[in-house]
């Protein structure tokens, strides 16, 4: 590899996990703030303008306080569990491509930190992994509720990773590609033209069903409201009982990098990734740059694109933990081995029938 | 692509020395956690010779599924309390094991010395295989067409183990019946 | 508890109500009135009437209270304590006038049952202290209020 090539790929493994560690915070911030205003509270408005620094006290008292750990943990794997949790979600980022390749000195750059033909199997590969922090976390607690906790959740994601896996598989089908990035590139393509008004062949189109399900089981993925039994805050013990300050800060934040990586597969995978947004490709074009500055300027509102799709599903996120209240255990396996599950093999012949049929 | 020397050292080394704690530690969920470490360092060597599906399906199928399963018996059944009893073996078992280990070891490195690099199989030359779109595509191509008789005979072979679980784990309640129900009720109370 | 009520096909999918359920809260988002405030640089209206922090009464510099012994005898947790003493005027007063305020339940007996209109409960409210406080003669009498 040239020196150029080590520069640009450290320089976007550097922009990615700094991302994803920033994410934390601010969606701590969000989460917050949102809570508040969807349920007519103020909510954290001391520290910079409307609280927006609330995090840094935040983590400023996480890293302060007295790091106990409980006599009758396994030391190792209690120590190690939260860096468990947070690895995997680091990781899987790597295979999202947030713009169209670029050529600086007449070498072809691909925004993407990993490009790998295995695409969104790297990524299953992943988020299976998650379960194992959640499993050494409640194990090494060596505390009855903890262990029953870390059984609990382990077993809610490796369930609900089959219907995530189903459901793309529509996806894959239609697009005959599991890489990301001309997954993305061939969700540019226009699907029906409406007068001025052009329908992309985004996933949602061609998939409502798959993306439903996707975002369904994403959410249970991520721990989140409603299926955030792993933490269950008020009422129920979940696997990291025994944890505190900063051990438990890392788990909470592995659970917003894992939000920030399902929101980012949700836009890559049905919202078109980093096709940019209605208007942006006519302002673009508009400007009439050199062919320097139109990639570079392309790059970044393919950036901008990416990032509000990402935001906006955070946002949902968010949303809907603020809205709906806890499913309960057998509920939540009911709708995952028998709502999800056969939806999503229902969709997987559907897609199937439809390109038989030619209709895609 | 060439292996960079370094990295093979560091993933072959890292999956001997985490091989030796699987069989080294005493409790078996540690064991069972290392051996997910093992899987891990596999699958970064078959990363390393561009075999991406092959790592990815060694992830997902060894450590994130078989390995969550063997996890889930060991805490359920709480074999962690029981395990293995380290009664030293006697000098005659001691003997054989070590003679055993003397062949097999004399078998691995005849093997390796023995054997020539026999090149690609056929035309799947990394370079044809990378022209036919990388080889996640040309796996699952000869998959789905040429072997797709022995995958679907496998998925059945598995269809057969599932059912053949859940005709066993549903015995229980039958013969619980047999015996009138007042039987298990009265095991309820006590 | 759990409550099994017939459901309709629609509101057994879930998703729509969910889905229902997030319009209404997104209304929420953007014209929910607040109904918390910033609390100590806004601050809410209260009645006059609010029995708050103690004090005991003044006229003309001299306090209104004459050791009757009245707001003891009638006070339901039993914090205030009076010793009492005799002016240079030959008055009776109250020579230690102790109360509780970690006992008392601000139920404004001693208020009411007070023929010197002595002691008097202000509208203040704020009376956390990093100690335990007992009130003694000279706190209780600032004039704290109005009544």
């Amino acid at each position: 590899m040239t020196a150029l090539e080590w520069y640009v790929t450290a320089g976007k493994i550097g922009l990615v996990i700094g991302l994803l560690m920033t994410v934390a915070p601010i969606m701590n911030w969000v989460e917050r703030r949102g809570a508040a205003i969807i349920q007519n509270r103020v909510g954290p408005n001391r520290i910079g303008p409307f609280g927006i620094f609330q995090a840094i006290p935040d983590a400023i008292k996480f890293l302060f306080k007295e790091d106990s750990i409980p006599g009758h943990v396994n030391g190792f794997y209690y120590f190690i569990a939260p860096i468990i949790v947070l690895i995997p979600a680091c990781m899987t980022f790597a295979v999202i491509p947030f713009g169209d390749p670029i050529t600086i000195m007449g070498q072809t750059f691909k925004m993407q930190t990993a490009d790998l033909n295995v695409g969104f199997l790297y990524i299953f590969a992943m988020a299976s992994l998650g379960v194992y922090g959640l499993i050494i976390g409640g194990w090494a607690s060596n505390n009855k509720f903890a262990l029953l906790g870390s059984m609990r959740s382990s077993s809610q994601m490796i369930s609900y990773e089959l219907s995530l896996g189903l459901s793309v598989i529509g996806l894959v089908m239609v697009f005959s590609t599991v890489e990301l990035g001309p997954m993305v590139q061939k969700q540019a393509d226009v699907m029906w033209q409406l007068g001025p008004i052009a329908i992309p062949r985004w996933g949602i189109f061609i998939q409502p069903l798959g993306c439903l399900i996707f975002v369904i089981a994403s959410f249970a993925e991520a721990n989140r409201l409603p299926f955030d039994l792993p933490e269950g805050e008020p009422e129920i013990v979940g696997f990291h009982v025994e944890y505190g300050s900063m051990k438990f800060a890392t788990f909470m934040m592995g659970e917003y990098m894992n939000m920030a990586v399902a929101s980012g597969l949700i836009a890559t995978l049905y919202f078109g990734g980093y096709q940019m947004l209605p208007g942006m490709g006519t302002l673009l074009d508009s400007l009439q740059l050199s062919p320097a500055a139109y990639m570079w300027s392309k790059l970044a509102l393919q950036n901008i694109s990416l990032a509000f799709k990402v935001g906006l599903f955070m946002w949902l996120f968010v949303w809907v933990r603020w809205t709906v209240p806890r499913f309960r255990y057998d509920q939540l396996m009911d709708l995952g081995w028998k709502m999800l599950f056969p939806l999503a093999l229902l969709n997987v012949f559907i897609t199937a029938v439809m390109i038989y049929l030619g209709w895609v | 692509m060439e292996i960079n020397p370094a990295f093979f050292y560091i993933f072959a080394g890292l999956a001997i020395a985490f091989s030796l704690l699987v069989v080294i530690k005493k409790s078996a969920i540690a064991s069972a956690f290392n051996l997910v470490c093992v899987f891990f360092s596999f699958a970064g060597i078959y990363a390393m010779m561009d075999a991406h599906l092959i790592a990815a399906i060694q992830i997902i199928v060894y450590a994130g599924a078989v390995m969550v399963l063997f996890l889930f018996v060991i805490m359920l059944l709480n074999a962690d309390n029981a395990a293995f009893d380290m009664h030293p073996i006697g000098r005659g078992k001691r003997l054989v094991s070590a003679s055993f280990v003397v062949v097999m070891a004399g078998m691995f490195i005849w093997v390796f010395k023995n054997t020539t690099y026999l090149g690609p199989i056929s035309n799947f030359s990394n370079a044809n295989v990378e022209a036919a779109g990388g080889n996640t595509q040309v796996l699952s191509e000869l998959m789905f067409s040429e072997y797709i008789l022995p995958f679907e005979l496998t998925s059945v072979l598995l269809l057969a183990a599932i059912i053949g679980t859940i005709a066993i784990a549903k015995r229980k309640k039958p013969a619980a019946l047999l015996n009138g129900g007042s039987a298990a009720k009265g095991g309820n109370a006590q | 508890m759990l409550v099994k009520g017939k459901k309709t096909l629609f509101q057994d999918f879930y998703f729509f109500e969910t889905l229902t359920g997030m319009i209404i809260t997104l209304k929420e988002f953007f014209f929910g009135t607040k109904v918390t405030i910033s609390y100590p640089e806004e601050r809410r209206q209260y009645s006059e009437r609010l029995r708050g922090q103690h004090y005991i009464k003044a006229t003309n510099g001299v306090e209104n209270c004459t050791a009757c012994m009245l707001c003891p005898t009638v006070c339901p947790s039993e914090c205030i304590h009076i010793e009492a003493g005799e002016r240079q005027d030959k008055e009776k007063y109250p020579k230690t006038f102790e109360i509780d305020i970690l006992r008392c339940c601000f139920c404004g007996m001693c208020e009411e049952a007070c023929p010197k209109d002595a002691i008097k409960l202000s509208t203040i409210m704020e009376m956390s202290t990093s100690y335990r406080p007992i009130y003694d003669r000279a706190f209780l009498s600032e004039q704290r209020g109005n009544k």
